[in-house]
């Protein structure tokens, strides 16, 4: 029987010829992840069981990317941990404050994961990485450890849901409509403990900003992971960034899946994940009247150049609707060096939207955009929990840079066609 | 391994920032994270959970954020062991490392009620509901996962190993 994408990524790393759902495997990790709020409890763990040495100081990653700039003193007190660590072991890639990004922003950017990698990452959104060809899924700080001490993690072989993907978007739609259209229509434990594959004659369509917004979500349908199959666009982005050799993985023909989904690129209209579940999906067309006190645009999800272009192109020249407050997140340095050059900061300032360094911040209820008592925000980010992004009766809608963009100058939420 | 304990019971898709909000993740100590544990879905929960209680939820229980800060505030309130229809599998796995016993059980998780006495058998996989006089029959944990477990929990049993 023929194997998928994710087991034969899995198979390689194992050492075996091949690996069936179900089995129980040890595979060699190529990357591994932590933040500040992870990566004190990994440390912790690490310390705590007496080890005095990692298994690859260029194979680790912290960055200091949820509750920085540092937004009290416990939250410095974290990252002072995560940096006297990083010290200790001379790690190669941790990110302090002035060069840190969002994390599965900063680390595609950085080429630190190319196509056929396994990484493991204490944050759930370490799928993004499926992006790029590669195995990559969330694990907790105690996983972590033990992956920076040997190296090596443990991995039940997943089953794989399959989603063909035909057709092109329409212009004002992007990934961010077409994960949250499968979360909908899957539901938020429809892939749980399996593997999302996107494959099919679409995947050529879309950008990798798209992809990683893609991948990125996975989690949120409860997969283990999300994978794209390596083309030209991934080919393309991962040279441009690094020299290291990588191999492109493609499923067997044979290859077995739970189910089969056929998804149509063109027929995805703009959708928005009302509270308080990633699946409470509607399209623009059916939101009705939900008047806003505040837009995010940012976050793992939609904070790269792509995202922060779509959101410059609704806004430019115009204002957004008084008693919103816009808050603009680029997920990385060089994004906002980019955002700069392009002029979008101009634009969005001139909006009246404020633009913040790079954090996490606001997706998780950090700083930076708090919700008071029954405000709502449409926020670019990737959950709309009870309590996510503030006060417990707060209200998060999930949705594109491109509505997040057209919300905010409407006063309510909206559609990019009906900005105009 | 046995547990016992009065229940306290939650729907389905219970996520990690309801078990602890993330503005309470800037500190690792135990006993600070059980104080906010459920804070925003069931205040009350810190007041009334009593050492040796049992948690269960529906489906999906866990999902969300990796943080392994939502187990640590189960298990140092006290609670003694999770009972749920499924687990979303970054918190499944972060139970297990960190040594907070946990059973997946859909009839157990239909038939308990909140306020239910309920006894649990780890080794059998037998659940008592002796409120109701029910009993339901939780899936056994894997080998490779029960060796982690009589370990102690992930590092040590990779120390073991080494």
């Amino acid at each position: 029987m023929g194997m998928t994408m994710t087991q034969k990524i899995l198979a390689a790393h194992a050492g075996l010829e091949s690996v069936t759902a179900g089995q129980l495997i040890n595979a060699r990790l190529d990357m591994t992840l932590a933040n500040d709020i992870t990566g004190p409890v990994s440390i912790n763990e690490f310390d705590g069981a007496g080890f005095d040495s990692v298994f690859d100081k260029s194979r680790i990653s912290l960055v200091m990317d949820h509750f920085t700039p540092n937004k009290d003193i416990k939250s410095a007190e974290q990252c002072k941990k995560c940096r006297a660590f990083a010290k200790r072991f001379d790690i190669d890639n941790f990110y302090d404050v002035g060069d840190m990004g969002i994390e599965h922003a900063l680390l595609p950017e950085k080429g630190l994961v190319v196509p056929g990698d396994v990484v493991i990452g204490a944050d759930s959104h370490t799928c993004t990485y499926g992006a790029l060809g590669a195995f990559s899924t969330g694990v907790g700080s105690t996983d972590l450890a033990a992956g920076m001490a040997t190296g090596q993690a443990w991995f039940k072989v997943p089953e794989a849901l399959r989603f063909n993907l035909t057709g092109a978007l329409q212009e004002g739609v992007s990934g961010k409509d077409v994960i949250l259209h499968i979360i909908g229509m899957i539901g938020v434990d429809g892939a749980l403990y399996r593997s999302m594959e996107f494959t099919g004659p679409g995947v050529s369509s879309l950008s990798m900003d798209d992809r990683l917004c893609i991948c990125n979500m996975a989690i949120e349908a409860g997969g283990k992971n999300g994978i794209f199959p390596v083309d030209e666009v991934t080919k393309a982005f991962v040279e441009e960034r690094t020299d290291r050799d990588y191999t492109a993985f493609a499923a067997d023909e044979d290859a077995e899946y739970v189910a089969v989904y056929d998804i149509d690129l063109s027929a995805i209209r703009p959708t928005v994940a009302f509270p308080h579940l990633p699946e409470n999906t509607k399209t623009i067309d059916e939101v009705g009247n939900i008047p806003i006190d505040q837009v995010v645009i940012g976050s793992c999800t939609n904070g790269r150049l792509s995202d922060m272009k779509a959101a410059a192109e609704i806004l430019a020249g115009k204002h957004i609707a008084p008693g919103v407050r816009g808050i603009i997140i680029p997920a990385t340095q060089q994004i906002y060096k980019d955002c700069i050059k392009a002029g979008y900061i101009d634009i969005f300032i001139d909006a009246g939207c404020v633009v913040s360094t790079p954090t996490c911040g606001p997706c998780l209820g950090g700083h930076m955009g708090i919700l008071a008592s029954g405000e709502r925000c449409v926020a670019t980010t990737n959950r709309n929990f009870v309590g996510r992004m503030g006060a417990v009766d707060s209200e998060i809608y999930l949705a594109s840079p491109q509505v997040a963009a057209a919300s905010a100058l409407a006063g309510r939420i909206a559609g990019p066609e009906r900005s105009e | 391994m046995k547990a016992n304990g009065t229940v306290h019971k939650y729907g389905n898709n219970i996520d990690t920032d309801v078990i602890i909000p993330a503005r309470y993740l800037n500190t690792q100590d135990h006993a600070e994270l059980a104080s906010h544990c459920m804070v925003d879905i069931d205040a009350d929960f810190v007041g009334r959970v009593k050492e040796g209680d049992i948690m269960v939820g529906g489906e999906n229980f866990g999902c969300g954020s990796s943080r392994e800060h939502a187990p640590i505030a189960i298990k140092a309130s006290g609670i003694s062991c999770v009972i749920a229809a499924t687990f979303a599998r970054i918190f499944y796995r972060n139970a297990i490392n960190i040594g907070l016993p946990i059973l997946e059980c859909p009839e157990a998780s239909k038939g308990i009620e909140a306020g239910d006495e309920v006894a649990v058998d780890f080794d059998s996989g037998v659940i008592t509901n002796v409120t109701k006089g029910e009993t339901y029959q939780a899936q056994p944990f894997p080998p490779f996962i029960q060796k982690i477990i009589r370990s102690g929990g992930l590092m040590n049993s990779i120390k073991g190993g080494k």
